[in-house]
């Protein structure tokens, strides 16, 4: 019986190294040693299995879930849809996906946040969702506004919605950051210049996708995000794959 | 001529930043939303093995508890199962194994419930320690670090564990080993995480 092989290791040069100066909070928080290499065991290729038991249908729905009866959230409102697949492009089905972001003024709903613009009384700022047998994945929420930052003086957060994203294994967990296209503060942002090659950086902007809108409701922004890949099969006489 | 490879890349990581609690703990961050967050009982109430609290701090290069941490935690149950339908075997009914702790935002300190693990089988069959995968997130770490928690109690097993084997320098394998004490006659093991210095904790690129 053929059954899923390791998965492919991760190439480091194209996430952001985990000492970036410019982003000064890493300079403290950045392990120095060098990563130990693990081949994979059962412990890296299995990992959290959940079902529509674990969330509700309105959960991805950022418009109502927060929200006062009849009320909206204040700001543009979107969609937020894509793909999940893994990098041999074969979709992840039935993976959990879960989001925040600040408002459309650039206010968190969190204690420690004391940034100056508004809380909006009908936004929570989280959502979660399984992507189905396609990958597939979709939220309802409002575009988040740009916000400063103490890094530098004047340092933006250019508008960003933070993605979580299991996969099969624990070794595929990742969390990212999606950007807008054609923000002018994301070339200016020393968290996504962590990231040196521009066309890794290029994979974390939400395209805009006009055939996606519902017209006279809410516009539609696309972001795909790519999982780890592994090994096809495993053969009984290649127990360690192909 | 050349063929391109039908390959993707991985969607590079983003640090999870101060509020990762809004999307993976929103009742830390200070509202109710869900009905239910997810992964706050890891072995659930019909798991067979040692019940045992885990705690510890993460600190950084300075010594500081670092105070925004989203810890997650996946491990087999005490017969070395894990609950994933890869995995031969069956796990107690409400046995998920995998759990997501917070750090508390004044002291830093993190701590979770489940069951002691068993010996899992590695590559080739070859057992491994019983150990708790360990993943962490926060504010300035750019990619999420993976780590692995053992048991002093477990000498035997993690003297032939074959992780535990590859770091090379024996001295740092003790970053890895939580230590065993007991409080109100229930097992806690102690395990501290140093993200940079000169006890730095082994991270793994898994």
């Amino acid at each position: 019986m053929a059954k899923p092989g390791d998965f492919y290791q991760r190439d480091r040069r194209w996430h952001p190294p985990a000492l970036a100066p410019d982003y000064k909070t890493s300079v403290t928080r950045s392990p120095r040693l060098p990563l130990i290499s693990l081949e994979n065991s059962a412990s890296e290729t299995t990992g959290p299995v959940f079902g529509h038991n674990d969330i509700a249908a309105a959960d991805n729905d950022l418009l109502t879930n927060f929200a006062n009866p009849g009320e909206s959230p204040v700001g543009e409102r979107i969609i937020l849809h894509g793909r999940v697949l893994d990098e041999n492009a074969r979709p992840v089905p039935n993976t959990l996906v879960e989001i925040w972001q600040a408002n459309a003024s650039g206010r968190y709903r969190h204690k420690k946040d004391t940034y100056l613009g508004a809380l909006d009384p009908n936004f929570g700022g989280c959502g979660r969702t399984l992507t189905d047998e396609d990958g597939g994945y979709r939220f309802r929420t409002i575009k988040p506004g740009a916000y400063p930052w103490r890094n530098g003086i004047n340092d933006w957060r250019p508008a960003h919605i933070h993605v979580s994203v299991f996969g099969s294994g624990f070794t595929q967990r990742l969390i990212t950051q999606l950007y807008f296209e054609g923000d002018p503060l994301i070339p200016r942002c020393p968290i996504v210049n962590s990231i040196s090659d521009p066309d890794a950086v290029n994979m974390l902007i939400a395209r805009l996708d006009m055939n996606a809108t519902i017209p006279l409701d809410t516009i539609a922004y696309r972001f795909d995000i790519v999982l780890r890949g592994r090994r096809s099969t495993l053969f009984e006489n290649r127990m360690e794959g192909n | 001529m050349t063929h391109r490879l039908g390959y993707l890349k991985e969607t590079p990581s983003q640090t999870a930043g101060p509020y990762v609690h809004i999307g993976l703990a929103p009742g830390a961050a200070g509202f109710e939303i869900y009905d239910q967050e997810l992964g706050r009982d890891i072995a659930g109430p019909n798991a067979a093995g040692e019940r045992i609290r885990v705690e510890g701090v993460v600190t950084d290069g300075t010594g500081a508890p670092v105070k925004d941490v989203l810890l997650e935690a996946w491990q087999a149950n005490a017969a070395g199962i894990y609950a994933h339908p890869e995995h031969a075997g069956e796990v107690e009914d409400g046995f998920r194994g995998w759990g997501r702790v917070i750090t508390d935002f004044a002291t830093g300190e993190w701590g979770f419930d489940t069951v002691k693990p068993g010996p899992v089988a590695g590559r080739n069959g070859q057992p491994m320690a019983p150990h708790i995968s360990l993943w962490i997130v926060a504010r300035g770490i750019n990619v999420g670090l993976s780590t692995r928690l053992y048991f002093d109690d477990e000498k035997d097993a993690n003297a032939a564990d074959p992780v535990l084997n590859l770091i090379e320098w024996e001295q740092r394998r003790q970053t890895l080993i939580a230590r065993r004490s007991t409080r109100d006659g229930k097992a806690v093991y102690r395990l501290d995480i140093r993200l940079q210095g000169g006890d730095e904790t082994v991270f793994f690129d898994i």
